[in-house]
């Protein structure tokens, strides 16, 4: 079919869209797929799905509304973007929550056909916002997508009302069309995604090419538009989510450790995708355990790794808080678990659905008595991959628990990601101890649980060793031989010792390192998953002759050796945070530094924006 | 120690000083276990014994095998996870009422509906010891205690009913005043394959001496227990004159003589259906009264950790050995150059 619009595509360096509509829509659907044919012609993209807790909020209500923002750019980026230049709006449930975010002079496509006065009235609009000049100053296509979906499906045979729900496709082909992005992979999509439902592939089918024409042959759009592949790299990549690469990383965790792996875990928004995706590569050997509840899940995992196993357990901020005592318990027996905690909005229930990093000070603190655990964050989608690994080798090598903290916003969000190849993956073995260790005062071999190596780790002798039975447990144990002790001095030896092993593993992990004006004036120090828009804003404030630096901590506990000395050299410290400043808590205690907190707990990361507005303003003019 | 795992007791017993009270029922329990080892086909190498909190929980530091004492109410969970990990292991749990069925009931339930490889032995003293005398889930209405001066308004548990709601394989109760029955009750509750739960009437004689002692003491056991025997008449008394019949009502006791020996029940371990149990399970109210012993139900079922192993087994002929290369690149991929 000829294209009406004759002119070549404009060349833009990078386009922010957001496609919103009503849950039951499949906006995250859209949004995926746009991504993934994006990826797949070579953009760089990074995204935010943005969906409610209710799984099917009443239809065309402002709390049933969701999201899916993604930014495709021909440059490398970090970040969703801040405002969308684009927002598909399906209804005006949609339009209304999400205008305000839009740039100025923004694009707007709505579903027209969705804008009568059931809808209205039920997105609280008195007014049809596309007849009362509200939307002056934005560029508006209306676009009937369920007349023109329900009339491509029609002549199929689909009933109007099946076929409605083909819509999403149609706006899907429309935007494919308008940023000249290959349809081949999203029709190979719909005919995997809906194999054996031929009258489904047929109608999402229809729906995408009616989408994909509408652009072709109607005039409504002056120009249609492209966004040349990045500069990335070289290398395989493919696009993945935070809770995708972190499932992976536990695989490749027992792959690299040469142990089978147990996840004992119980379902909770927003981790329980790394369940689902982990009970799939069961031919890994990998065991999932859907415990009767989190207590369970962290008590299998323990119990596993006790038999030599690697124990993983998998939960959000309600769940951490009832896995408190179990991690008391690994604290005491000393034994290898990785805690991965995929931070959502609390306190309570809080935002189920909502990211925020509040969780920090419970993974450090969050337990009685004196129980230190390593602590590590991820800062991106993709490095949930490497931090998993990376807090399983911690957990091996110290017979500790290791806390893992990732959030909501890396945890649904994607970003390609180069692979690596084997080679590439570090060797996390260690070895059982299978003879005895010690001579007793007789002369006689015998085996002693608690008498450590030079890393003050203890022996890890697993149930089937002969010889080497031995009792753990939570009550004190006596240095050495692992007998319970109530005494006064071994227990102050071993709340010191325990804590020495931790704050020993500062040796063993990488240095942090200072990226941009390294002599700047103002260093801003992140964590988590605020590396993006971190790293775009200290990028602008540089292109704008600022002076600043910045530095991400993906160690929390133990710090990186030369932080400290890192921080004294700025004479201003900024930590953006999604809490109230529980990082900058840390290293004001730790270091004595006047470290400033820019905080948010809206439910959103932050954007580049915010982060360098604050930059602008402690360095001033 | 041979390759024929012939053991003595000795070989059981740990060099902890053994800590409860003189005189409390748990040592019984503890030398019963360790007699029976010896007679059975297995290796300290191999067994783990798992605990929570409380009296009973000491246990696994007694015993010369592998063991962890963890927390309150948690050890079927830990021990769920080393059942998983290694089929070859002897995996038991150890614990008390407090711990089993108040702080730990949800666990106990799942371990037990999930039917996972392990033997539970529930040391039922009807009160809580390690902290000093309150009532238990399994005290009796009215009990005065530290914590109920006016007495206890708390309805009981019936462990064994709560095991068979369950649907637990294996339900036996013993107690510890009978080591020759103890040792019989464990052996076969080794011997099954599931979980297999085992209550056993246990005197803390501190807190709560002799709440067992109406039907457990030499003099009144004949007439006080009823041995529940597979595939036989259920009958007790000196002379075996009182016996169960089960009726429209559920179970009850009668004379003999009143209904004749075919109108007796006949019990059958390996009924699939598990009310008649549970009407055998409902006889007693308290250890005041005839009170039924033995093996309440064995039936079979597939085991968890196994029927889970099997999954693994069939991903791997299905889907070949994990291949980390082959997982990274399993969604679309594109090339930079």
């Amino acid at each position: 079919m000829p294209d009406t619009v004759l002119r070549p595509p404009r060349e833009i360096e990078r386009v922010i869209i957001r496609f919103a509509g009503d849950s039951g829509d499949g906006m995250q659907l859209t949004g995926d797929r746009f991504t993934s044919a994006s990826a797949l012609f070579g953009n760089d993209v990074v995204t935010l799905p943005e969906y409610p807790a209710e799984i099917r909020a009443p239809a065309g209500s402002l709390a049933g509304v969701s999201a899916f923002q993604v930014q495709i750019s021909e440059q490398p980026i970090s970040t969703p973007g801040d405002a969308p230049n684009v927002l598909v709006a399906m209804n005006p449930a949609a339009l209304r929550v999400n205008i305000e975010a839009l740039e100025r002079g923004g694009v707007i496509i709505v579903n027209v056909d969705s804008f009568e006065d059931r809808n209205l009235e039920k997105a609280g609009y008195d007014d049809n916002p596309l007849e009362d000049n509200s939307l002056d100053g934005y560029v508006v296509y209306e676009v009937p997508m369920s007349s023109l979906t329900r009339k491509a499906c029609g002549q199929l045979g689909v009933k109007p009302r099946d076929a409605e729900r083909s819509k999403n496709f149609f706006a899907l082909g429309l935007i494919s069309w308008m940023y000249t992005r290959p349809i081949d992979p999203t029709l190979d999509f719909i005919n995997d995604r809906f194999e054996g439902n031929e009258r489904v592939i047929e109608a999402n089918t229809a729906a995408f090419r009616a989408g994909y024409n509408f652009g072709v042959t109607t005039e409504l759009f002056e120009y249609k538009y492209t966004v040349k592949p990045a500069e990335l790299p070289a290398g395989t990549y493919t696009n993945i989510t935070g809770n995708t690469a972190l499932a992976w990383g536990i695989v490749a965790a027992g792959v690299q450790a040469g142990l089978p792996v147990l996840l004992g875990s119980y379902p909770i928004t927003p981790a329980s995708d790394i369940l689902h995706e982990l009970s799939r590569h069961k031919n890994f050997g990998i065991r999932t355990m859907q415990a009767e509840d989190e207590i369970a899940g962290i008590g299998a995992a323990l119990g596993a790794s006790f038999a030599g196993q690697l124990g993983f357990t998998t939960t959000s901020g309600p769940g951490l808080a009832l896995k408190s005592e179990a991690m008391g318990l690994a604290v005491s027996v000393e034994l290898p678990l990785v805690i991965i905690d995929i931070q959502r909005g609390g306190p309570s229930t809080g935002l189920p659905t909502k990211t925020e990093a509040a969780d920090l000070l419970m993974a450090m603190y969050g337990r009685h008595g004196e129980s230190p655990v390593p602590v590590v964050a991820a800062h991106s989608p993709s490095h949930c991959f490497w931090a998993t690994i990376e807090a399983a080798r911690i957990a091996l090598k110290y017979r500790t628990p290791v806390l893992l903290l990732s959030d909501g916003y890396l945890a649904n969000g994607t970003e390609p990601w180069r692979l690596p190849t084997a080679t590439e993956l570090p060797d996390i073995s260690v070895a059982f101890t299978t003879s005895p260790n010690h001579t007793d005062d007789d002369g006689n071999d015998t085996f002693w649980p608690y008498k450590r190596d030079h890393n003050l780790a203890r022996p890890w002798a697993i149930p089937g060793t002969p010889g080497l039975m031995h009792r753990v447990g939570g009550l004190e144990k006596e240095d050495g031989t692992g007998n319970v002790s109530y005494d006064s001095q071994n227990h102050e030896h071993m709340v010191r010792t325990r804590a020495a092993k931790i704050a020993g593993i500062a040796a063993d992990i990488a240095e942090i390192e200072v990226e941009g004006d390294v002599d700047a004036d103002l260093l801003v120090l992140g964590w988590g998953s605020t590396l993006g828009a971190i790293a775009t804003a200290v990028d602008r404030a540089l292109d704008d002759g600022r002076r600043v630096a910045r530095a991400h901590v993906d160690h929390i506990n133990p710090f990186p050796r030369n932080l400290g000395d890192l921080l004294s050299r700025y004479e201003k410290i900024l930590v953006p945070e999604m809490n109230l400043g529980q990082l900058s808590k840390l290293v004001r205690a730790e270091f004595l530094v006047d470290a400033q907190s820019l905080t948010k707990v809206s439910g959103q990361p932050f954007t580049a924006l915010e982060i360098e507005e604050a930059i602008e303003e402690v360095l001033g003019d | 120690m041979t390759d024929q795992a012939t053991t003595t007791r000795q070989d059981w017993i740990s060099d902890q000083e053994v800590r409860w009270c003189p005189g409390c029922g748990d040592y019984s329990i503890l030398a019963a276990v360790q007699l029976l080892l010896p007679e059975l086909d297995v290796k300290p190498e191999n067994m783990v014994f798992i605990s929570g909190i409380g009296c009973a929980a000491r246990f696994p530091y007694y015993m010369e095998t592998y063991g962890m004492h963890s927390i309150h109410g948690r050890a079927p969970a830990v021990a769920s996870g080393i059942a998983m990990a290694n089929p070859d292991l002897d995996v038991w749990v150890v614990g008390g009422d407090g711990d089993m069925l108040s702080i730990g009931g949800n666990h106990l339930i799942h371990a037990l509906r999930r039917n996972i490889n392990m033997v539970i032995l529930l040391f039922n003293n009807q009160i809580y010891g390690l902290t000093k005398g309150q009532y238990s889930p399994t005290s009796e209405v009215g009990k005065v205690t530290k914590s109920t001066p006016f007495g206890s308004v708390d309805h009981p548990f019936n462990p064994i009913s709560l095991a068979l709601g369950a649907d637990a394989t294996f339900v036996a109760r013993t107690h510890d005043m009978d080591r020759k029955h103890m040792m019989e009750i464990f052996r076969r509750a080794h011997s099954h394959t599931g979980a297999a739960f085992v209550e056993i009437y246990q005197n803390c004689n501190v807190f709560n001496d002799g709440a067992f002692s109406e039907i457990t003491s030499k003099q009144n056991r004949s007439s006080m227990l009823i041995p529940l025997e597979h595939g036989k008449p259920v009958r007790f008394g000196d002379k075996l004159e009182k016996g169960v019949v089960i009726g429209d009502e559920g179970a009850r006791i009668v004379d003999v003589a009143d209904v004749g020996e075919d109108a007796l029940h006949v019990h059958d371990e390996g009924n699939t259906n598990p009310g008649i149990a549970f009407m055998l399970s409902r006889l007693a109210d308290s250890p005041h009264e005839p009170t039924p012993i033995g093996v309440f139900r064995h039936v079979h079922r597939p085991e968890y950790a196994e029927a889970a192993r099997h999954q693994l087994v069939e991903a791997q002929e299905r889907q070949g050995p994990g291949d980390l290369q082959a997982l990274l690149h399993s969604r679309p991929t594109w090339e930079v150059t």
